[in-house]
């Protein structure tokens, strides 16, 4: 039985469908992270959720329970908003059990609520301020609490961190994780940012164009992305997508590019030559990550097929933790990354070592994971 | 002029700058020159005026005028004073004030933050009212307070001033609440608050400057409205500005001129009053619908 359960769901304005049969399954206590790029459907469907904008086809149940024409207020749900829309005329003891006492609570039941909420997020000599008064980081603690308060089935987060500078960002990203594992809450968190996505969910919903492009764990999405967009999406820097061609002899497969030079370069695949069957001299295209095109003393040790190649480095960008390198492959620029003191040097033709084991296969016209 | 001394936009040099106040002063003297004539005169006995200058001072006080024109001056056939007919124009602006102002309010909630198909055409038509010319609906307006038996009331009279009043309070309202932030509304709507939930205990509290500057606009014009008065009120609600005209007006006797001074600044008092008390708030509230609007 899922906890909130998104059926076949569509959102259309008019004629023009935005959203487009969309299925999800939130089981109780996880944490689904709604990631893509702006005008991708994700903040419509958190708000037809959250019961601010009307479901235009299919259901949204939480516990079972059909929530299409349900009142924001009835549906037992928490949202914490981007600008946060604290209540400016109250002061933040106000905002937080505004909620508790348009639902009747009494005063002493409320009061005890505040305290309880107070205490955990560390706000408390902050209540009797206006939110004007009050910092960015201290605002979204307040909207936070205003959430937490009412104790709810779901809670909503609607690019919640997006309005923070980088630093605060990270902090308050870990405290957001450390009360999802105290609480054991369902959350439904939308954001922009990948890394946010990766870092904070159990599971992660990827759209574009109002499709769910992808739906799994963080290590699913980054390992095996079902399509170019997906892989090219999640993932910083993102993932390296070269021309290929395939060549298949017996049981193995490889996948042919091309070196600084334009020589051929054969890279064994991962994947039984079965899989590729009818592929054999067809163009791919082939997606590896940054971290697979290391140093060789940075390789992974336990990794099944690591690829020596010596390839001309164009740039170095040392980042401090790591160093980033460009090079040409297959005609393109293609990051790798190397250990923060290996010696290299742009101009250097410069060893390298490409790890195979995750590398993944596209087909160019359907732009899907083959296999 | 001292050396060092430099000329811009915000420090003008010792001799233009007495010259800029000079020019102000003399502006505000020109302004409060009638003003000022109208004060010096209902202090005077009628003597005086009639048989000197106007522009010098009395040589005798008195406050008799002010006393005449408020209780006991000819107005029409009774010998009231302006006094009854104060209280009327009273009686009349604090509700058609609040309820134009309130409903405007509540015009621009809705026409902001539960949008509906066609709003903005409403909006449109809305605004029209503000353009229409007061003459033009005297004859409908008549017939409308004839059929519900409001003619000639006080309750008429309100009716007559909240729906011109709807226009623009509408505006005000509409334009200052077209960038209130919609998620607070979103957020106040998940905690529960309904409708009038929402208005009254998130939209009101942040809207003080708006209601301020709908507050003087509906109470100088409605005030100040003479047009409606004389049409539609009848002996018993005419309101003060009618009572003026026919106070100044009269064709028998003497012409007061000290009791038709005392009278015309009665008339004047209560918006002069609201200016003094909220006159910052206006500009201020002005201007935050003009510029972010």
């Amino acid at each position: 039985m899922s906890f909130l359960k998104i059926d076949n769901v569509t959102k259309s304005y008019g004629a023009v469908e935005v959203l487009h049969r969309v299925d999800i399954d939130v089981q109780q206590g996880e944490f689904l992270v709604l990631v893509g790029p702006s005008g991708c459907g994700k903040s419509t469907l958190l708000n037809m959720i959250a019961g601010l904008e009307e479901i235009s086809s299919g259901t949204i149940s939480i516990k079972d329970k059909a929530m299409n024409g349900v009142h924001p207020s009835k549906r037992n749900i928490a949202m914490v908003f981007q600008s946060y829309a604290l209540y400016p005329n109250m002061t933040v003891g106000k905002n937080i059990t505004f909620g508790l006492e348009m639902h009747g609570v009494p005063k002493e039941e409320r009061d005890r609520a505040m305290d309880k909420v107070a205490n955990m997020l560390q706000i408390k000599p902050l209540l009797d301020r206006k939110p004007g008064q009050l910092s960015g980081g201290q605002r979204q603690r307040v909207a936070m609490g205003r959430a937490l308060v009412r104790d709810p089935d779901v809670f909503l987060f609607d690019e919640p961190l997006s309005n923070l500078d980088a630093k605060l960002r990270v902090d308050m990203r870990t405290e957001i994780k450390k009360l999802h594992q105290r609480l054991g809450t369902t959350i439904v968190y939308v954001t922009h940012d990948q890394i946010e996505a990766m870092t904070l969910s159990t599971r992660i919903a990827v759209m574009n164009g109002g499709y769910i492009q992808q739906l799994g764990t963080p290590k699913e999405i980054y390992d095996t992305p079902n399509n170019i967009f997906v892989a090219a999406f999640m993932g910083s820097p993102s993932m390296n997508l070269l021309d290929a061609v395939i060549r298949i002899k017996g049981a193995d497969a490889a996948a042919e590019i091309t070196d600084h030079n334009g020589h051929p370069l054969t890279l064994p695949l991962p994947l039984p030559a079965s899989s590729l069957s009818g592929r054999d001299g067809t163009k791919v295209v082939l997606g590896i990550r940054p971290e697979a095109i290391t140093d060789p003393d940075g390789a992974d040790k336990s990794a099944n097929t690591v690829v020596p190649v010596q390839n001309k480095v164009d740039v170095t960008e040392p980042a401090g933790s790591d160093t980033f390198i460009t090079t040409t492959m297959a005609g393109k620029d293609v990051i790798g990354r190397m250990r923060a003191d290996a010696h290299v040097n742009a101009g250097d033709i410069a060893d390298l070592a490409i790890n195979m084991d995750k590398s993944v296969v596209f087909d160019p016209k359907t732009e899907n994971r083959i296999a | 002029m001292s050396v060092a001394t430099q000329d811009t936009a915000l420090r003008t040099g010792r001799i233009s700058r007495a010259f800029i106040y000079l020019f102000l002063l003399l502006m505000a003297l020109f302004y409060l020159l009638p003003f000022a004539i109208m004060v010096i005169n209902s202090l005077k006995p009628l003597s005086e005026i009639t048989g000197g200058n106007m522009m010098s001072l009395p040589r005798e006080w008195t406050l008799d005028a002010w006393r005449a024109a408020w209780s006991t001056a000819q107005i029409g056939v009774e010998p009231t004073g302006l006094k009854p007919y104060f209280w009327n124009s009273i009686k009349m602006v604090v509700p058609a004030v609040a309820i134009s102002t309130v409903l405007g309010a509540l015009n621009g909630y809705v026409l902001t933050k539960w949008r509906f198909r066609g709003d903005t055409i409403l909006f449109g038509l809305m605004l029209f009212s503000c353009f229409i010319p007061f003459q033009i609906v005297l004859i409908p307006m008549a017939r409308v307070l004839g059929l519900t038996g409001l003619a000639g009331t006080t309750t008429g009279l309100i009716l007559v001033h909240v729906v011109y009043g709807i226009g623009f309070s509408t505006l005000y309202f509409r334009n200052y609440y077209a960038v209130f932030p919609t998620e607070l509304v979103r957020a106040a709507m998940m905690d529960g608050a309904g409708f009038f939930g929402i208005f009254w205990r998130i939209l009101m509290p942040s809207s003080g400057p708006i209601t301020v500057v709908c507050i003087i606009w509906q109470f100088t014009n409605i005030w100040n409205d003479f047009l409606f008065g004389a049409s539609f009120a009848d002996f018993d609600s005419q309101p003060i500005t009618v009572a003026l005209n026919n106070l100044v007006n009269s064709s028998t006797g003497v012409k007061e001129y000290n009791v038709h001074f005392a009278g015309a600044i009665y008339a004047a008092l209560p918006t002069l009053l609201v200016y003094i008390v909220a006159g910052r708030y206006f500009v201020r509230g002005l201007m935050s619908g003009s510029v972010k609007g």
